[in-house]
């Protein structure tokens, strides 16, 4: 079972928590917290696997995780996954958000966290792991856009006009901030598939 | 109305959206709280408003808001309100929104069955998706039990996109609602076999979580497991699958058996790390299981530990750790064969990497022996004072100390080393372990009588540097260690050379800076230490000196007496009043120091920390005759209602008690007991060390015979320092070295001496003698100690309700609860008030229950018809399930047969008969392979005999198979070749470096419009003469399929096998009925006289069809192929006997080429493993080596070389004409399929 999947940035940001087990608001707050602890202070070139333990549930669990840029993308799982399984899944995770949102960076996360969370649920639901093709996943979300673009219709372009003009009367667009692009090309990838 | 909508919409442009929200926080990052509050009171405001799209995004925002930590549970309802909303876009905010939040406490989850409900049951899947997935993170008991039916109905949806969902989220149901696994497990088993990969692996997943907290309950789905490893190429499903089995193995040590060959396949053929690393875990696993050490396992052992090798010196730290990892589970079972990569894994220890380093430490308890043992931790003391960071620091001591201290001190020759090195590590600044050094000293100090000298030495030295630790430390753990400094000094006060000093160092001003429990054993050993000194003083007869001392008591007690420590206070203020009462005496001239002394007489003994817990009511004794000394009846356990406490001893002796027991009689057993007492002081139980020989002699104040090295100096000045023992030691076994070897001269010592004498350094760890004659003395326990160890189970576990026994047939009262209409209730008050209704439902209501008993008739019809078979008769039922308002009933009568049919059919599996595992659903029809299957469930007198007579053999099996199991061991090794199971040759090449196109040997036999038969011909490994064939039956009619007549007509070289009695014209009737869509297989089995030759039969089906309209007769011709492949059955073969048997020269040759093939290396060689049923022997590039054997023995070698779009192949054979044969086959193959 995944008890929790995190991403945050450099800095410990949350950029998405997905919780399967309940915590109260604090409690995901402090366990992001040491998470980013526990995990920022890690070399590049170390495992990626951390006994972390007290953080959810027993000593039966274990952080997994992947650096990408400026983003980190942690697991938290208990025994009954596969600690290369898990790698491979953030790998399959990251490259479904770089093709969902094209050459994914941070911002996208971070405006979009509502997409990310649509893509996460369809490859892991309620702990468990849904679906590992790439492929299918997205499938899944590209019908889905399909469908939420036909509902809004008519009725949604006004509000994608002044969504338009607002960004265009901002300063800086957002996308012009370089926070820098995840990563995708991880060189010792577990050839797992 | 139009208007409105654009108005809405033109309202919502000026509200912020999720993306202004984040843009604002982005901009206000110094009033980042203000701003939000602003926010939230904003969303307040856009929930009240009747628009959807704006509550929408304000729920959506409010998700937003909750990630940075911000409680939205206030707005559990509008989210609710969005999740009904009838469009998929806010549906999907609504439900994520909720997944956020909602938990078992939000008290308006109650309010969301009915949509979710709704939701499920939309034809647009992707609303019923986002239910799932949105109902999978807030489900409570409440929905699972309301929501389980609706569920279980989309297990079987037509869309695997909602099957796979369904499939899923039913471990989540179960957890909250466990009274729904049983009813459902049907059907979720059948789903470890949908047709849709991406169902079947969430099937696997579940039933995987389920049985790795209830292993047991999941044994008899071994076998259909073992099909999908065998068969499968998703490694996320296999490795579920594999994790799996390494939980079930240890309850089923046969199951690991028939693992190891399957798995040790996978990790020569796989190339996927993840895959590689399961599968030696799961040997591992095995391995342990099968405590006894078998022959051929040492090499599945030696090739995990091969394995792990290569993952350690990986270049990537993932592997170094994982490997790492297993190594230690190895470890705790072989550690002989981890022993040998000792360099490895020391190499570990200066990895760069913290968490590898850990690992390594782990496995370095293992790595030691007496001889290595003192370089080791050397090594570690160096690891120690370089490493930075306490954590690491700390678990380096404690490493230190666990394998030192390890089974009774095992490891160490000389304790004066290892009290140094504990000196040593009290110089740790920072180190929370200070208790932990301080145990060890303690421990050693009293249970090594020899080293107490030494050790008492070293702790006055301690004391006297005693203001540097608790000057620097006082916060830190280390001050501990002065703990049992003081103890050891005053206890042993004896050994004190200068016990003066001691003394006064004990009382410096500076020790009230410790802790209050250290300075309370500090006064309390100044009193001991005292005692000796004053009684040193009396027998020399130095009144004056005995006299300062007391007087320096006197001077410094006082500072512990106004200690604000109790402990301290009480114990300082009672031995200041002592002393000062002696001081009085001595005035007088009286000799005090042997009554001082006696205060503090007595050994202490170790007791072992479960001594208390583990003391058992010795047989016959009655706790109250022992306390009151005169037994009364009136203190009786059952009369006594304060015994309550002591509920478990009650029971214990209430079942011991004898009945009579008289004064008499206790007091003789006392004083046995006493006796016992007396000539066993310290009552050791467990472990006896060699060196216990004083064991045997009586008497309490037997001392222990010590020899102390006298190279070794006693005292040591200034701090010890460790290092000086490796030297010392070398020299020490040097010269034990040249002494053994002059009494060898002498002796003329045997072959031990011989081998010594050839090689140096290979010297056996019992050839090192300690430096002491050394007795550790056992920890007490108390007498006739249970071993157990009562681990208790946490009665809080959420996973305990999922125990449940799946074997055990469904009760009546074992159903999901589904939704009904409530008029079903005769006295239902609906009714009564309005009757006008109740005539629209009676109708209905009546229809219902006709059409239930007709369903039910149906089912009974179907069920006297069917074969017992319950594997089909579960489809039968499952095919009967009405989407809706099904319910599961229970089928108690075919169902009752299930467990003991299960039970047998797992022992049949595991039994080591040879299994046609190519497909499982009925183990139990392996166990009359050799006869015709068809028969097998007839009810005739004749059959049933029989298959009692095959019943009873196989427990006639059963019980010799014990005795035969030494037998087998030998005799497996030779035959194990054979033993192999067809589906082998599915990994031995399938799952490797890249994703192979998935590949069945089924082949279509015939079809016709109402059926469709697939075949597959596999050797039967029991007998050499016979093959046998699967044959899928599978129905494409809308009817359903009776009265199956399977025959063929016979040829003089191959036959089909009848049931006796029968003529050889007869056909042999299929034992299932098909309904529509379901698809079952038979199988049959075919007896050969030559099998060098491809043979042809040909051959009928008969059937019936029974559609609505009514039933006819159908046949269906075919045409069986039995292909020289077909007789080959998969071996394995390792390469030296494959040299071997290319140099006997027995073998014919032959040669083939085929040219214009594009696939690639790995792929060939995987077809033609799978297809001809070859196992490689060795690969090399684009070359290869291939194996396989004919059911009648014949080998078959292959060498198979690829060029640029050319292969050949080189085949050697006992028999040519086989051999030309299957290289015909094997060319066809190669060219049609590629």
């Amino acid at each position: 079972m995944i008890k929790a999947i995190l991403i945050f940035n450099n800095h410990g940001k949350p950029r998405l928590s997905k919780f399967y087990e309940h915590y109260s608001e604090d409690t995901q707050q402090q366990i992001i917290r040491e998470t980013f602890h526990l995990v920022s202070k890690r070399d590049e070139n170390v495992c990626n696997f951390l006994e972390g333990g007290m953080l959810i549930g027993g000593a039966d669990n274990k952080l997994i995780y992947r650096h990408y840029a400026t983003l980190y993308f942690v697991f938290c799982v208990d025994s009954s996954e596969s600690e290369l399984g898990i790698l491979d899944l953030i790998q399959v995770f990251v490259e479904t958000l770089d093709k969902c949102f094209e050459n994914v960076c941070e911002l996208d996360l971070i405006f979009h966290v509502d997409k990310v969370h649509n893509i996460l649920a369809e490859m892991v639901m309620g702990g468990m792991v849904l679906e590992t093709n790439m492929n299918e996943i997205v499938t899944q979300i590209d019908a889905q856009n399909k469908m939420e673009k036909s509902e809004a219709g008519l009725a949604g372009a006004p509000a994608r006009a002044v969504s338009a003009v607002k960004n265009m009367n901002l300063p800086e667009m957002p996308r012009n901030i370089n926070i820098g692009d995840i990563s995708i090309k991880v060189p010792n990838l577990p050839s797992f598939k | 109305m139009a208007l409105k909508i654009v108005k809405g919409s033109i309202d919502r442009m000026f509200d912020k959206n999720l993306q202004d929200l984040v843009r604002g926080i982005r901009n206000h990052k110094d009033d980042e709280a203000k701003y939000i509050s602003q926010c939230i009171d904003e969303i307040k405001h856009e929930l009240k408003q009747d628009n959807i799209a704006v509550k929408a995004n304000a729920v959506i925002k409010l998700a937003y808001l909750q990630m940075l930590g911000y409680d939205i549970s206030w707005a559990a309802f509008n989210i609710i309100e969005v999740m009904s909303s009838s469009k998929f876009t806010f549906k999907r905010i609504g439900y994520l929104a909720a997944s956020q939040c909602f938990y078992e406490g939000t008290d308006v989850i109650m309010l969301t069955t009915n949509q979710i409900r709704k939701d499920l049951s939309s034809p647009n899947q992707y609303d019923t998706g986002v239910a799932l997935t949105g109902l999978s993170c807030f489900v409570t008991p409440d929905l699972a039990r309301d929501l389980a039916n609706d569920i279980m109905t989309l297990m079987s949806h037509t869309k695997p996109y909602i099957r796979k969902k369904a499939v899923l989220i039913m471990y989540k149901v179960f957890l909250k609602y466990p009274e729904s696994l049983r009813p459902a497990f049907p059907r979720l088993k059948e789903k470890l076999e949908d047709p849709d990969s991406g169902v079947q692996s969430a099937a696997v997943n579940v039933i995987c979580e389920l049985a790795r907290r209830n292993p047991k309950n999941y044994l008899s789905l071994a076998p259909l497991f073992f099909k999908l490893m065998t068969s499968s190429t998703n490694n996320w499903v296999l490795i579920k699958i594999i994790k799996l089995f390494g939980a079930l193995t240890p309850l089923e040590p046969r199951l690991g058996k028939k693992l190891i060959e399957p798995l040790t396949n996978l990790i020569h053929s796989t190339s996927a790390m993840s895959l590689l690393y399961e599968c030696v875990n799961t040997v591992i696993a095995v391995l342990i299981s099968l405590s006894t050490g078998m022959p051929n396992h040492s090499a599945s052992i030696q090739l995990c530990v091969q394995k792990l090798r290569i993952l350690i010196e990986d270049s990537d730290q993932n592997l170094k750790y994982l490997g790492l990892l297993a190594m230690s589970k190895i470890l705790k079972t072989h550690p002989k064969s981890v022993q040998s990569h000792k360099d490895l894994i020391l190499q570990c220890l200066d990895d760069k990497d913290e968490s590898i380093r850990l690992r390594a430490l782990d496995l370095l308890y293992g790595m030691v022996s007496k001889k290595n043992l003192m370089e080791i931790v050397k090594k570690l003391m160096i690891h120690v004072d370089k490493a930075e960071g306490t954590t690491y620091r700390d678990e380096l001591l404690t490493k230190i100390i666990d394998i030192c201290s390890q089974s009774n001190y095992q490891y160490i020759t000389n304790f004066e080393w290892y009290i140094s090195i504990l000196v040593e590590l009290t110089r740790l600044e920072g180190t929370r372990h200070g208790h932990l050094i301080a145990a060890q000293m303690l421990d050693v100090a009293i249970r090594v009588k020899a080293i107490r000298a030494f050790a008492v030495s070293q702790m006055a030295m301690l004391l006297d540097n005693g203001h540097l630790l608790a000057g620097n430390m006082q916060r830190n753990g280390i001050c501990e260690v002065l703990y049992a400094a003081a103890w050891i000094c005053g206890e042993f006060s004896e050994y004190l050379q200068e016990p003066n000093q001691t003394l006064e160092a004990m009382l410096k001003s500076k020790v009230t800076t410790l802790p209050g429990h250290i300075q309370a054993v500090y006064v309390q050993n100044a009193g001991k230490l005292y005692a000796s000194v004053l009684q040193q003083n009396e027998q020399d007869g130095d009144k004056e000196a005995a006299q300062e001392i007391t007087q320096m008591l006197i001077d410094k007690l006082p500072q512990f007496v106004q200690n604000a420590d109790l402990e301290v206070q009480e114990r300082a203020s009672c031995i200041l009043q002592l002393i000062k009462y002696i001081q009085k005496l001595q005035a007088k001239d009286v000799p005090v120091a042997e009554e001082v002394m006696a205060l503090f007489a007595g050994e202490l003994n170790p007791v072992a920390p479960k001594a208390q817990k583990k003391v058992p009511l010795p047989d016959g004794l009655d706790l109250d005759a022992w306390i009151n000394d005169a037994p009364s009846e009136s203190s009786s356990d059952d009369e006594n209602p304060k015994k309550m406490i002591f509920h478990e001893e009650e029971q214990r002796s209430a079942r011991h008690r004898q009945p009579e027991m008289d004064e008499d009689e206790l007091a003789r057993r006392r004083e046995v007991r006493k006796q016992e007492q007396a000539n066993n002081p310290f009552y050791i139980k467990s472990s006896p060390s060699p060196q216990k020989n004083y064991q045997d002699a009586s008497g309490v104040d037997h001392i222990p015979v010590v020899q102390i090295d006298l190279t070794v100096p006693l005292r040591v000045p200034g701090m010890p320092l460790s290092d000086q023992y490796l030297k010392l030691e070398e020299e020490r076994r040097q010269q034990q070295k040249q002494d053994r070897q002059k009494k060898k001269k002498k002796q003329k010592r045997d072959k031990k001496g011989k081998r010594r004498h050839d090689s140096l350094h290979t010297e056996s760890d019992e050839d090192i003698a300690p430096v002491h004659h050394v007795d550790i003395i056992t920890e007490e326990m108390p007498e006739n100690a249970l071993p157990s160890d009562d681990d208790d189970k946490d009665p809080n576990d959420p996973y305990k309700a999922l125990d449940i026994d799946l074997d055990k047939p469904l009760a009546d009262n074992e159903k999901l609860p589904v939704r009904t209409h409530r008029v079903s209730e005769k006295k239902s008050p609906e009714i009564e008030t309005s009757p006008v209704e109740e005539k629209s439902k009676k109708p209905s209501k009546k229809a219902k229950k006709e059409k239930d008993k007709k369903k039910d008739k149906e089912k009974r019809k179907s069920k006297e018809k069917v074969s017992k078979k319950h594997k089909f008769s579960e489809n039968a039922e499952n095919e009967h399930a009405a989407p809706e308002e099904e319910i599961i009933t229970p089928t108690s009568k075919e169902e009752s047969e299930k467990p003991t049919g299960e039970a047998s059919d797992l022992d049949f599996w595991l039994s080591n008969t040879p299994v046609q595992s190519k497909s499982q659903p009925e183990p139990l029809r392996n166990e009359v392979a050799s006869e015709p299957v068809a028969s097998e469930r007839e009810e005739t007198l004749k059959e049933k005999d029989k298959e009692e007579d095959a019943k009873s053999s196989k427990h006639k099996k059963k019980k010799h198979k014990k005795d035969k199991t030494k037998e087998e061991k030998k005799s497996k090794k030779k035959k194990h070749h054979s033993d192999e199971e067809a589906p082998e040759s599915v990994q031995n090449g399938s799952l490797d470096e890249e994703p192979l196109p998935p590949m069945s040997n089924y082949c279509l036999l015939a079809e016709n419009s109402y059926v469709k038969m697939m075949c597959d011909i596999q050797g039967n490994l029991q007998d050499g003469s016979q093959v046998v064939v699967s044959v899928i039956f599978e129905n494409q009619s809308s009817g359903y399929l009776k009265s199956m007549e399977f025959n063929v007509l016979d040829s003089l070289n191959t036959k089909l096998v009848r049931p006796e009695g029968s003529s050889i014209h007869d056909g042999i009737s299929v034992p299932f009925q098909l309904p529509p869509e379901v698809s079952n297989e038979a199988r049959f089995v075919f007896t050969m006289e030559s099998i060098v030759m491809p043979q042809k039969l040909k051959g009928t089906l008969t059937f019936i069809v029974k559609t609505d309209d009514g039933s006819s007769h159908e046949k269906l011709d075919f045409k069986l192929h039995f292909t020289c492949t077909s007789y080959m059955i998969t071996t394995p073969c390792y390469s030296d006997a494959f040299a071997k048997l290319l140099e006997s020269g027995e073998l014919k040759m032959c040669s083939i080429k085929v040219d214009g093939i594009s696939i690639s290396f790995q792929l060939l060689l995987a077809k033609i493993c799978f297809h001809h049923h070859f196992s490689v022997v060795e690969r090399i590039n684009s070359c290869a080596s291939m194996y396989s054997r004919s059911i009648q023995g014949h080998h078959m070698c292959l060498l198979v070389k690829m060029g640029d779009s050319s292969v050949s192949v080189d085949g050697k054979c006992n028999d040519s004409t086989l051999l030309g044969n299957l290289l015909d086959e094997l060319k066809q193959t190669l060219t049609e399929k590629c």
